[in-house]
């Protein structure tokens, strides 16, 4: 098991243990963090998973891929640690990782 | 103004479901009318992931969402349905005699015994970009669609985004505006490589300005645009603007639906698991649209619903004619219908 930490936009924190392979979206969706709304459900193709990879963890998360920097650009106030949360997939290395949900989804 | 068009079934929404009802419509001799506000056919499998491997179409172990939608046109050609797109189905009516008047944001009739509503998760409708305030220059200095070229000769006019309709826009309003910037989050593109080395043309001769960034925030007053303020890493900056045309791609909205006297459940049609058929006979609802105990919102579901609807639909249409139940394996009659025998 592998621990993530949701920071919602109000500040309030989500930490959850989540199994190895699944996405941080789909984290996100079973434990009710708000401001998560993955609409396409994980397809890469809504761009309303939207989260902020916190400056610790963008090494260890990396970039986007093409695909994704593509639907990047219909959500909202992208900042260079942007990333859409069903493209992140947890693993041991990614252990005690931390994002921020934005202000709100595209 | 057109007349009116009259045909067997108007099916409103050309997504994968509408596309198949014309097939099983079309082999109890229903003609079909479709129409759709998307310039072409395949409804959500066309617009949000064409290139995208879709596992659960039986016999398919995997297909695209546009190579579905192109061999469901051509299992539908036979039938030679009729197509009208870049439409807005705005109205439905009942008329006195029973039959269905439809009517569309330009003003089109089309007339039919039956209705079948495939219209997805709704109307596609451009997304409207999260800039604060955006909603007080809608129409007067915002616009998410050129429809003449004209409104904007002589205007300060700034374009957003980094797709198609972005680039091709900025290259056929750049002559006719007073200045044109365009921007985008980045300097790639998600356009035809060809517009994109023509933007960058037009900007290198001074003919129009190219900023990476992203609009923060719109400044003018009583919906009367004056500037754009331009986010970038580095800080912010005004641009002139009269005119601003955001294309953040398109989502889907309900639409006018709710307004047609149909009983919905959350935005959707309620129906019967027999005929798919909602609370007003006659009118159908099929595919994503629809809610009954136990849907799922799949494709071959749909597929499964227009079969069912089509008996119906033909029960109404030729209410003296007995339907038989056939196989297009072995029926020449079907066989006939599909031009294979
Ligand atoms: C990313 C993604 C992946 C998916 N993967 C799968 C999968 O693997 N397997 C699967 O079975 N399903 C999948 N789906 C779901 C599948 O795409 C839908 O079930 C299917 O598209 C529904 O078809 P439909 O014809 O009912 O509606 P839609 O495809 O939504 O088409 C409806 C059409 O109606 C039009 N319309 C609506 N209202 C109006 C109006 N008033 N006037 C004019 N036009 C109107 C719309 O513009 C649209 O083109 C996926 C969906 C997404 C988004
Ligand atoms: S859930 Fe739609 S892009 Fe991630």
């Amino acid at each position: 098991m592998t621990r993530l930490t949701f920071i919602a936009f109000d500040g309030t924190r989500f930490e959850v243990d989540a199994e190895n392979g699944s996405t941080v979206m789909e984290n996100a969706i079973r434990n009710g963090v708000p401001g998560i709304e993955a609409e396409c459900g994980g397809a890469c193709a809504c761009a309303t998973c939207h989260v902020y990879v916190d400056e610790e963890w963008t090494d260890a998360v990396g970039g986007p891929e093409v695909m994704e920097e593509d639907m990047l650009d219909f959500a909202y106030d992208v900042r260079p640690n942007s990333r859409l949360s069903c493209q992140i997939r947890v693993s041991d290395e990614l252990d005690g990782l931390v994002v921020q949900v934005p202000e709100r989804q595209a | 103004m057109a007349e009116t068009a009259r045909t067997d079934v108007l099916i409103i929404g050309a997504g994968p479901v509408g596309l198949f009802a014309v097939f099983e419509l079309g082999l109890l001799d229903l003609k079909c009318h479709l129409l759709d506000i998307l310039d072409r056919p395949g409804g959500q499998c066309a617009e949000l992931y064409p290139e995208k491997p879709i596992y659960d179409i039986p016999a398919w172990p995997v297909i695209s969402g546009q190579e579905l939608v192109d061999r469901l046109m051509e299992q539908i050609r036979p039938f030679g349905a009729e197509f009208t797109f870049n439409r807005m189905v705005s109205g439905l009516e009942r008329l006195d005699d029973g039959s269905f008047r439809v009517t569309t944001d330009e003003d089109e009739h089309f007339e039919a015994k039956v209705v079948v509503i495939a219209a997805g998760g709704g109307s596609f409708q451009p997304k409207r970009p999260p800039i604060p305030g955006i909603e007080a220059f809608e129409g007067t200095g915002v616009h998410y669609s050129v429809r003449r070229m004209e409104d904007f000769r002589g205007e300060d006019l700034v374009i957003v985004g980094g797709g198609d309709s972005a680039l091709d826009w900025t290259l056929n309003l750049a002559p006719v505006a007073r200045s044109l910037t365009l921007i985008h989050r980045r300097p790639e593109f998600r356009a035809a490589p060809d517009s994109v080395k023509k933007m960058f043309a037009l900007r290198d001769a001074g003919k129009i300005d190219f900023a990476v960034g992203q609009v923060g925030a719109l400044r003018g007053e009583k919906g009367q645009l004056e500037a754009a303020i331009l986010k970038t890493p580095d800080g912010e900056r005004e641009i002139a603007s009269t005119r601003l045309l955001p294309f953040f791609g398109l989502t889907m909205k309900l639409g006018p639906i709710a307004d047609w006297g149909i009983n919905l459940h959350e935005n959707l049609i309620p129906v019967d698991t027999e005929k798919f058929e909602s609370s007003e006979p006659g009118i159908f609802a099929i595919g994503d649209i629809n809610h009954y105990p136990g849907k799922l919102k799949l494709i071959l579901s749909g597929f499964h619903e227009a079969a069912l609807t089509a008996q119906a639909a033909k029960r109404i249409v030729h209410p003296d004619e007995k339907v038989v139940f056939q196989y297009t394996t072995s029926s020449t009659k079907l066989q006939k219908k599909l031009g294979v025998a």
